[in-house]
C-alpha cells in the first residue's frame, strides 16, 4: 500500500525530506509515477505531493535570464510569451511531451528528476546553458544542468534535496536554434533520438564564415541526456564545408553510445543523429534544404 | 471537489486515482479506463478547465478543484454543439473514446473558436480512436466550431 | 425489387441508433456495471511458452481463505473452448503450450488484494523445447500438434501450372511477410458472470457473438440451452478480437462465480489484454508467376503459410479466406495455391478484420508491383490488363455473374488523385529533395459472408416482432460494436415496413430473447442478415394483409392497428426468416472450387507516401479509397468503416509491431505498441460506386473488412516508387528502412557540394 501526503507548502515538504531522508519520494504531476503505480512497479511506498505548491510553479523573466520553477507544467511553458520568444526550443520541447492532457500535468522538475535518457526537455536545456538550482532545508545551490545527471537515472540530488528551478541565460537571440525529435509517431511518442543545437555563425567578409559558438544536446544517445562535446569541438571555429560536416558526422558516430532497446536500435539512433547534426549545420551555414 | 457544478465529498485514500473516484465513488462512469498509463485519453476530464488524464491523478491533488466530465457537457438536457455534431457527422462509432474525445474537443474549441484541421489534430492527438480513423471526428469538431460561432442555428433537446 | 426501388430511410445518414447514449456518457460498458455482492477475478498465467506444470504453490503470507481459487479440476463439463476444433483448454491442465496461458483463477471482493495474491501464486514448470515461428514448426521437430504441426492445409488448383512455365516470357518470384497485429480496441476484454443453482449461468460482457459464447458455456458447465444466458454489453471496439476470446473469459468468470457463490467481474487491464489475447496471424507468402510477353498472367504458384499459435482456434477459416484471396482480382488460367496453418507455441492467433485476406492481398499486390518492375510495365496497366470482368472465372472457377467495374474504379482513382501528373512531379522533386515521395496503387476484392456453404451451415434465423406496446424490434444475434449494426438493421426494417426510423429498435442482445442469426463477422451483417430482416419485414406485412386486414398502402397508424388485431388473434406479432442461399451457389469443399462467396466487394486503393531520408520514416500523406460495395445503406457509417479500416491498415504497414521475447509480447503497453494518432492519419478520400446486389439487404454487400485489405500493399508500393527499394515485409519501421538504405550506400555523401 502506498502512502501519499500533501503538506501543501515548500517548507513543509523540505522539512519532511530532511526529517526522514530517503523515505519520501516527491510526486509532482504524476505522469511518470502513476504509470509505474498502475503497472505494479512503483517501489516507493511513501510519497509526498508537490502539486499545487505555488513557490515551485513560476516563470520569471529578468533582463538577462529566465527562471523556470520545477513545478511549472509544460502548458505553462507553452503559454509564456516571452519564454517562447527568447527560448523557443523550450516551448517546442514542451509541445512534444505526451499529449495536451499530459502537458497540463507534467512538470519540468519531474521530467528531469525522472531522468530518462529520452527526456524531452533536456536537450534544449543543455544547449541553452541552463543552470539547475537545488533546494533543501540547508539552503540552495546551483550547478550547470549538464552536470546534473551522472548515470542512468542517477543524478546529484542529495536525499533531502528537491529541484527548485532552472535558470536560462538570455543570450541566444542571434543564435541559430534547432530542435528535432525522432519518435515512433508524430504525437505521444517517446524519443528514439532527439537533437538540440544552438550556434553562432560569424559571417566572414568574403563569405568564409566560421562557427563561433556551438552547443549540441542529445537525448537517447547515452545513459542520460548530454552535450556532444567532442562533436562540438570538431566544428568549432571552422567553416561549414563538406569536410567539416563529414568530420562532425564521424565524431558523433564515435561519441554517441546509444543502446538497442524495445523502441529502436543503436545503429539507427547513431545514423539518424548524424543526419540531424548535418541538417543543423546546413541550416547554420544557410544552405538548409527544404522538403 | 466540485464535479459538473455540484459539490461532492468523498472519503477515499489520497492515492486513489481520480478516474476510480469518479467511476466508483461518484458513479460517473462516462470517463473510461483504456490503458491506465495516460496514453489513450479515454479517461480525459477537465480540472479547472484544463484537460487531464484522470487515470494519472491521485485524488488528493484534485481536492478543491472544479472538475468537468462528459456527464456535464450537455446543459439542462440540451446537447452541446459537439455532441450534436458528433451525432450528425459520425464522430462516435463504438463510443468508448467518445467521452474523452469530447472533453478534448470542448477545450480545443473553447480556446480556439476557429481551429484549422492541423490544430484539431494536435488538440486531439492524445485521444486514441481505433474505430473512426479520425476523419469523421475532425468533421464533427469543425462543424461544432462553426455552430458555436453561429449559435442562431438552433439547438435540439435530445438528452432525455 | 428492393435493390432498385427508391428508398426513404435506407441510403440516408440517419442518426446512429444508440448515438446519444454514447455521447452523453450513458452507454453502459461492462466495466460500468456493478452487481450486488460482486467480486473481482484475476488470472494466473504461464510464464513459459511450453512445458509441464510441476507444481502450483500458494505463498502462505496471503490469507487464501478469503479467496476463491479455480483450476482445471473445477470445470464441471468439458475443459475446452468450443470453436472449430475443441483443442484449446479453458484452463491449462498439467501442461502449457504458450506464454500467458491461463492456469489458475482467483476471486476476491478487493481488486487490489487480488493483484497481490496473483503475484503470490508460484508455479514450477518443466520447460520443453518451444516452437516460435513458421520455420521452426515446418521442421516438425518437435511435433507440438497433431501428426505434423499443421492445423489445416488447402490445395487449390486450376488448369495446369507445371506446363505453363515453359510458355512463359517472364517468370517472377517473391516472398512476402506480415507480422502479428493487435486489435487495440480501446475497451479491454471484460465479463461479469452470475451463477445460480436454479437459473444457471448468466454472463454480461464485451463480445461480438453471443451464441459462440453460449455454445462454449453450455459445454464447459454441462448445461442445457435454457440454463445459459449471454448478454452483450455496449462493446467498445472489437475488430474480430472479441469473436472467440470472450468464450474463454466468460468461462473463467463463470467458474469463479459458480465456486465463490458471488457475481464475478473480470475486466482485463491493457497489459494483460495485449499479452494474453488473440492477434492477427503472421504470414509468409511465396509467389512464382509466369507471364506472356504482353504481361498477361499465365500461371501463379503460391505457397502461403500462417502462424496459428498454440491452438487451432480460427486458423482453418483464416487460412481458407487467405487462400481464396491469394490470387487477386485477376484472370489467370493456371493456378496452384498450397496453404498451411502451422502450430507454434505462440499465443493463439485469431480473427482480425480481413481474416487472412490482408495477408494474402499484401503479398499479391506487392508482387504485382515487383512483376511490373521486373518486366518494365506500368504497374497500373499491368493490373488493368489482367482484371477480371463480368463473365470471367476467378481462381476457384467462380463465374463473375454480376458486373465487375474494376476499370471504372481504377479510372476514378487515377482521376481523383491526378495520378500521372502527381507521379511525374515526384520524380522531378525526388532528385534533389531529401524527402522522397511516391504513389502506390492496389486493386483487390473481398468476399462477403461466410465461404462456400458456410452460410448454409450457419443456418441463420432473424426477424422482427411488434411488442404489445407497439414497439417494433429487430431480432438478431448480430451485435453493435461501432460499425453500425443497430442503425442499418433498423433502417432496413423501417424501410420495408413503411415506418419511421424512430419506430424501430433492436431487441436486446440477450440469448434468452434473440434467435441465432449467426456471428457478427465476415462482412455478413448488411448483406446476409440485412436481407433476412428485409424479407422478414415484408413477410410480416404479408401476414398482416392476409390475416389482419392491412391495406395495400397502409399508414403508420393502420400498421399498428393491424398489429393489434393480429396479436389479439394470434398472441404475438413476429416474423422470422431463415437463410436461403442465392440460386446457383455451388461449392466443393474438397477441391476448393465453385462459388466461394455470394458476392464480392471491389476496390482500388492509392497511397501517397513520403520517405524522409534523414530519419528514414515513411508517412502516408494522402490516401484514396475507391470501392463498390453494393448499395451504400448509410453514407456516414459507410465512410466511417472505410476510414477506420484504412487507419488500421496504415498501422499494420508502418507502426504496429508486436515485439516478441521468447514467445511473450514484450511491448504490451500502449506506450510501446504504436497505433497512429490524430496527428498521424492522412486525409482519406473515400469514394463509392454503387451497383446494387440483388441478394443483399436492400442491395448491400459487405463492407467492414474490405478497407483493411488495401492500405499495407499500397503503402509499400508507394515506398518502392519513392525510393526504388523493394520492401516486402510489414510492419516496416524506420529502422528497417534505414537498414536497407544504409546498405544501398545511398547516404554517404553530405548534401553540400
Amino acid at each position: 500500500m502506498h502512502e501519499l501526503v500533501a503538506p501543501g507548502s515548500l517548507d513543509a515538504v523540505l522539512e519532511l525530506l530532511a526529517a526522514e531522508p530517503g523515505v519520501w519520494t516527491p510526486i509532482a504531476g504524476g505522469t511518470e509515477i502513476m504509470v509505474a503505480h498502475a503497472a505494479g512497479r512503483l517501489n516507493a511506498t511513501k510519497l509526498v505531493s508537490l502539486w499545487g505548491i505555488r513557490d515551485l510553479r513560476f516563470i520569471q523573466v529578468a533582463t538577462d535570464s529566465v527562471s523556470i520553477g520545477a513545478g511549472a507544467t509544460f502548458v505553462d511553458l507553452r503559454r509564456h510569451a516571452e519564454l517562447c520568444e527568447f527560448w523557443p526550443l523550450m516551448a517546442r520541447a514542451a509541445s512534444w511531451i505526451g499529449s495536451i492532457a499530459n502537458q497540463s500535468r507534467a512538470t519540468l522538475g519531474g521530467n528531469l528528476v525522472n531522468g530518462s535518457p529520452a527526456a524531452d526537455s533536456s536537450p534544449a536545456l543543455l544547449v541553452y546553458d541552463a543552470e539547475i538550482e537545488l533546494i533543501s532545508v540547508r539552503g540552495r545551490r546551483r550547478i550547470p544542468y549538464c552536470e546534473f545527471h551522472t548515470g542512468y537515472k542517477r543524478n546529484v540530488l542529495a536525499q533531502e534535496e528537491l529541484v527548485y528551478a532552472l535558470h536560462l541565460p538570455r543570450r541566444f537571440s542571434h543564435h541559430k536554434q534547432y530542435l528535432r525529435k525522432v519518435g515512433t509517431r508524430r504525437a505521444m511518442a517517446i524519443s528514439k533520438v532527439a537533437l538540440a543545437g544552438t550556434a553562432l555563425f560569424n559571417n566572414g567578409v568574403n563569405g568564409e564564415g566560421v562557427i563561433g559558438e556551438i552547443r549540441l544536446g542529445a537525448a537517447s544517445l547515452a545513459a542520460f541526456p548530454a552535450r556532444l562535446l567532442k562533436t562540438e569541438q570538431t566544428v568549432l571555429g571552422r567553416q561549414i564545408t563538406r569536410e567539416t560536416i563529414t568530420a562532425a558526422r564521424e565524431a558523433l558516430l564515435a561519441e554517441a553510445a546509444p543502446i538497442d532497446d524495445i523502441r529502436s536500435t543503436a545503429e539507427y539512433r547513431k545514423r539518424v543523429a548524424a543526419n540531424l547534426v548535418e541538417e543543423f549545420l546546413l541550416e547554420v551555414g544557410g544552405r538548409g534544404a527544404k522538403p | 471537489m466540485l464535479v459538473n457544478g455540484e459539490t461532492c465529498t468523498v472519503h477515499v485514500p489520497p492515492m486513489k486515482r481520480l478516474l476510480d473516484v469518479l467511476r466508483e465513488d461518484l458513479r460517473l462512469t462516462g470517463a473510461k479506463e483504456g490503458c491506465g498509463e495516460g496514453e489513450c485519453g479515454s479517461c480525459s476530464v477537465r480540472i479547472d478547465g484544463e484537460l487531464v488524464n484522470s487515470c494519472l491523478i491521485p485524488v488528493v491533488q484534485a481536492e478543491g478543484a472544479a472538475i468537468q466530465t462528459v456527464e456535464g457537457l450537455a446543459t439542462n438536457g440540451v446537447l452541446h454543439p459537439l455532441q450534436e455534431c458528433f451525432l450528425a457527422c459520425g464522430g462516435a462509432q463504438c463510443g468508448i473514446c467518445t467521452p474523452g474525445m469530447l472533453m478534448a474537443a470542448a477545450q480545443l474549441i473553447e480556446r480556439n473558436p476557429h481551429p484549422s484541421i492541423a490544430e484539431i489534430r494536435e488538440g486531439l492527438a492524445g485521444n486514441l480512436c481505433r474505430c473512426t480513423g479520425f476523419m469523421r471526428i475532425f468533421e464533427s469538431v469543425l462543424a461544432a466550431a462553426t455552430q458555436t460561432r453561429n449559435p442562431e442555428a438552433g439547438r435540439t433537446d435530445h438528452a432525455r | 425489387m428492393s435493390t432498385t426501388a427508391k428508398t426513404r430511410i435506407v441510403g440516408a445518414s440517419v442518426p446512429r441508433k444508440e448515438g446519444i447514449d454514447k455521447l452523453v456518457g450513458r452507454a453502459v460498458y461492462v466495466d460500468d456495471i456493478e452487481r450486488e455482492g460482486m467480486w473481482h477475478g484475476a488470472t494466473v498465467r504461464s510464464t513459459i511458452p511450453r512445458g509441464r506444470i510441476r507444481s502450483i504453490d500458494f505463498d502462505p503470507r496471503i490469507d487464501w481463505s478469503e479467496f476463491t481459487i479455480v483450476t482445471a479440476a473445477d470445470v464441471p463439463g468439458k475443459n475446452h473452448i468450443q470453436l472449430i476444433v475443441a483443442d484449446q483448454p479453458c484452463l491449462a491442465d498439467g501442461a502449457v503450450n504458450h506464454c500467458d496461458e491461463p492456469i489458475v483463477l482467483l476471486a476476491h471482493p478487493d481488486k487490489h488484494k487480488l493483484r497481490e495474491a496473483a503475484a503470490a501464486v508460484r508455479i514450477e514448470y518443466e520447460p520443453l523445447p518451444a516452437v516460435l515461428s513458421i520455420e521452426e514448426s515446418e521442421r516438425m521437430d518437435p511435433i507440438i500438434w497433431g501428426e505434423d504441426n499443421v492445423f489445416k492445409s488447402f490445395l487449390l488448383e486450376k488448369g495446369n501450372v507445371d506446363e505453363a512455365w515453359a510458355q512463359a516470357a517472364y517468370i517472377v518470384e517473391g516472398e512476402y511477410r506480415t507480422g502479428a497485429q493487435e486489435h487495440l480496441y480501446i475497451e479491454n476484454n471484460g465479463m461479469i458472470a452470475e451463477w445460480s443453482a436454479t437459473e444457471g449461468l448468466t454472463v454480461w460482457g464485451s463480445l461480438q457473438c453471443p451464441y459462440y459464447v453460449h455454445k462454449t458455456l453450455k459445454s464447459v458447465f454441462d448445461l442445457p440451452d435454457e440454463k445459459v444466458r449471454v448478454i452483450q454489453t455496449e462493446t467498445g471496439g472489437a475488430f474480430g478480437g472479441k469473436e472467440d476470446y470472450p468464450s474463454t473469459l466468460a468461462s473463467h468468470a463463470g467458474l469463479l462465480a459458480m465456486k465463490s457463490g458471488h457475481p464475478v467481474k473480470m475486466v482485463y487491464d491493457r497489459m494483460e489484454d495485449l499479452a494474453a489475447t488473440t492477434k492477427r496471424h503472421p504470414s509468409r507468402v511465396r509467389h512464382r508467376t509466369a507471364l506472356d510477353k504482353d504481361g498477361k498472367l499465365l500461371s501463379m504458384e503460391i505457397d502461403l503459410a500462417t502462424d496459428g499459435g498454440a491452438y487451432s482456434t480460427l486458423s482453418s477459416t483464416v487460412l481458407s479466406r487467405a487462400t481464396l484471396h491469394s490470387c487477386g482480382p485477376y484472370v489467370c488460367p493456371n493456378i496452384r495455391v498450397r496453404s498451411r496453418a502451422w502450430a507454434t507455441n505462440m499465443v493463439p492467433y485469431g480473427a482480425f478484420r480481413g481474416f487472412g485476406a490482408p495477408q494474402a492481398i499484401f503479398a499479391m499486390e506487392r508482387h504485382m508491383d515487383e512483376i511490373a518492375a521486373a518486366i518494365g510495365i506500368d504497374p497500373v496497366e499491368l493490373r488493368r490488363h489482367n482484371f477480371l470482368h463480368q463473365g470471367d472465372q476467378n481462381a476457384t472457377e467462380q463465374l463473375m455473374r454480376d458486373p465487375v467495374i474494376l476499370d471504372q474504379l481504377l479510372d476514378r482513382a487515377l482521376a481523383e488523385s491526378d495520378y500521372y501528373a502527381r507521379r511525374e512531379r515526384f520524380v522531378r522533386e525526388n532528385a534533389t529533395n531529401l524527402v522522397k515521395r511516391g504513389l502506390g496503387l492496389v486493386t483487390f476484392y473481398h468476399g462477403s459472408g461466410f465461404t462456400g456453404s458456410g452460410e448454409l451451415y450457419l443456418n441463420s434465423l432473424a426477424g422482427v416482432e411488434v411488442t404489445a406496446d407497439n414497439q417494433v424490434r429487430v431480432m438478431v444475434s448480430n451485435t453493435e460494436f461501432g460499425q453500425g449494426t443497430n442503425t442499418i438493421l433498423t433502417q432496413i426494417a423501417a424501410e420495408a415496413l413503411g415506418l419511421a426510423f424512430g419506430d424501430v429498435v433492436m431487441a436486446p442482445p440477450d440469448t434468452s430473447v434473440i434467435p441465432n442469426s449467426g456471428p457478427t463477422v465476415a462482412s455478413r451483417t448488411s448483406m446476409v442478415v440485412g436481407r433476412l430482416i428485409e424479407r422478414a419485414s415484408l413477410q410480416l406485412l404479408d401476414m398482416l394483409r392476409d390475416e389482419a386486414g392491412l391495406g395495400a398502402h397502409a399508414t403508420r397508424d393502420e400498421f399498428f392497428a393491424a398489429c393489434n388485431r393480429y396479436r389479439a388473434a394470434r398472441g404475438e406479432v413476429k416474423s422470422l426468416s431463415r437463410y436461403e442461399a442465392p440460386p446457383g451457389i455451388h461449392w466443393d469443399d474438397k477441391t476448393y472450387h465453385g462459388e466461394a462467396y455470394g458476392a464480392y466487394a471491389w476496390a482500388v486503393y492509392l497511397a501517397q507516401v513520403a520517405v524522409d531520408t534523414r530519419d528514414y520514416s515513411a508517412e502516408v500523406e494522402e490516401f484514396w479509397a475507391v470501392q463498390e460495395v453494393g448499395r451504400v445503406l448509410h453514407p456516414v457509417l459507410a465512410k466511417g468503416q472505410i476510414e477506420g479500416g484504412v487507419a488500421q491498415g496504415i498501422g499494420y504497414a508502418l507502426y504496429e509491431k508486436v515485439v516478441w521475447q521468447n514467445g511473450r509480447m514484450a511491448n504490451n503497453q500502449m506506450t510501446n505498441y504504436i497505433m497512429p494518432t490524430a496527428a498521424d492519419v492522412p486525409p482519406i478520400h473515400t469514394i463509392f460506386e454503387e451497383i446494387h446486389f440483388k441478394h443483399g439487404g436492400y442491395g448491400a454487400k459487405g463492407i467492414g473488412e474490405l478497407p483493411h485489405d488495401g492500405p499495407a500493399p499500397a503503402i509499400l508500393n508507394a515506398i518502392r516508387d519513392a525510393t526504388g527499394v523493394s520492401f516486402n515485409a510489414i510492419p516496416l519501421l524506420p529502422e528497417d528502412i534505414f537498414a536497407r538504405l544504409a546498405a544501398c550506400q545511398l547516404q554517404e555523401e553530405p548534401a553540400i557540394k
